[in-house]
């Protein structure tokens, strides 16, 4: 299984990104290999459309999970048409929720949020 | 002659300024390109009304022609398209209509179709010719209905009264770009006064003539007015903070229709307005 995670910094010891669509990297953790690989989102800097995007970049890098405090609805459209499953991390550092997630703490992510659309900061 | 009215933010006044300077003058055309909330109609009241829907092209796929090639996932700077799982997926509300994705696309698959974002209504009230841009809830930008509103065939030589968005966003500067003049509204406050200015800043951007009415003026401190004065901003004229006025508007009624006194009042803004535009015209030529 892969696991995607959006996060701050591309060092295993990092945060998990508050964002989504404008995550600097993407973290995939392979479950089986126990390998773990940086992607730098592309995404993060678009005009529009980054949870488009970034969900894109999950999908072609073959993301079965994503972890992630939040999502928007344009990028829970195209995460769910290709059947990447989405809980929702608690705060603290992507090792914790990796942890978590393996254990059967993490919840599904349900409150899919109708996206910023740069008309509101995201905050912290 | 074109003349926009504007205002940092809502509820100063832009409308009442519109439809009164309209309404006194012998022949005009009112544009409402407020297309989220068009409220001028309300007091206008026109007849005869002529319904025109305006769309917007959105691309479409055939997907027995989509090789799943990506050149128009890559090519949309705005995102608006996705492919996933060997289908193209795409978000209309994204998109913006460029046009890009169906002339990049190699085998044809994509083409266009029209999307109804919203209607532009035109009617006559009395010497008043009304056009109203009404924006459908929940699409994303008004400014193909602006567009629109600002290309009909009864913009002629006569005066147009163009009442904008409120802010000084992209709306906004489609509203404004092709006037001849500028009517910046303002109230009497510190946050009126702050407002003022980001449409004066606008404003100057487009190198538009402008000048200020001062709405709802009371005796004392006008911050606006202050501020007009320190930035050399030209005002036109003022209005009072008057209930009388503010229950003819309550009730949709045309102050200039019921009252010899803002006739008269809107009568002096509007040739004071008339004589700037000339003098504009002559000092460019």
């Amino acid at each position: 299984m892969r696991i995607a995670i959006p996060v701050d910094q591309n060092t295993k010891n990092t945060d998990v990104c508050i964002s989504f669509g404008r995550a600097p990297y993407f973290m995939f953790f392979n479950t089986e290999t126990k390998e773990t690989i940086f992607v730098k989102n592309e995404a993060a800097d678009s005009q529009g459309g980054a949870g488009i995007k970034a969900a894109q970049t999950l999908v072609d890098e073959g993301a079965d999970v994503l972890l992630t405090p939040r999502c928007g609805e344009n990028a829970a459209v195209v995460l769910q048409k290709a059947k990447v499953k989405i809980y929702k991390t608690l705060s603290g550092s992507v090792q914790d929720n990796l942890v978590a997630f393996e254990n059967g703490k993490l919840e599904t992510l349900d409150e899919i949020h109708p996206g910023f659309h740069g008309h509101q900061e995201e905050q912290k | 002659m074109k003349i926009a009215v504007l205002s940092g933010k809502g509820g100063t006044g832009k409308t009442l300024v519109s439809v009164n300077l309209a309404a006194v003058s012998d022949q005009a055309v009112y544009v409402d390109c407020d297309v989220e909330e068009p409220n001028g109609y309300l007091f206008l009241k026109p007849q005869n009304i002529e319904t025109e829907i305006v769309s917007i092209p959105i691309p479409q796929v055939e997907e027995s022609l989509c090789t799943g090639c990506r050149k128009c996932v890559d090519f949309c700077k705005f995102n608006a398209l996705a492919y996933i799982g060997n289908s193209l997926v795409i978000f209309e509300d994204i998109c913006h209509s460029c046009g890009g994705c169906v002339t990049i696309c190699p085998e044809k698959a994509l083409t266009e179709k029209a999307k109804e974002i919203g209607v532009v209504k035109k009617g006559t009230s009395d010497n008043v010719m009304v056009l109203s841009g009404m924006m459908n809830i929940g699409e994303a930008s008004g400014i193909p209905i602006i567009k629109k509103l600002l290309k009909n065939e009864s913009l002629d030589d006569s005066l147009t009264v163009i009442d904008c968005p409120p802010g000084s966003a992209c709306t906004v500067m489609e509203s404004i770009k092709d006037a001849d003049y500028c009517i910046l509204v303002a109230e009497p406050s510190i946050f009126g006064a702050h407002n003022l200015n980001l449409v004066v800043e606008l404003v100057r951007l487009f190198h538009k003539p402008h000048g200020v009415i001062l709405n709802k003026c009371l005796d004392g401190v006008n911050p606006s007015e202050e501020y007009c004065k320190k930035n050399g901003l030209h005002i036109i004229g003022s209005l009072p903070y008057d209930k009388e006025l503010g229950t003819m508007n309550a009730i949709g009624l045309v102050a200039v229709k019921e009252s010899q006194q803002y006739r008269e009042i809107f009568t002096g803004l509007l040739q004071a307005v008339v004589e700037e535009v000339g003098h504009e015209a002559t000092s460019n030529t």
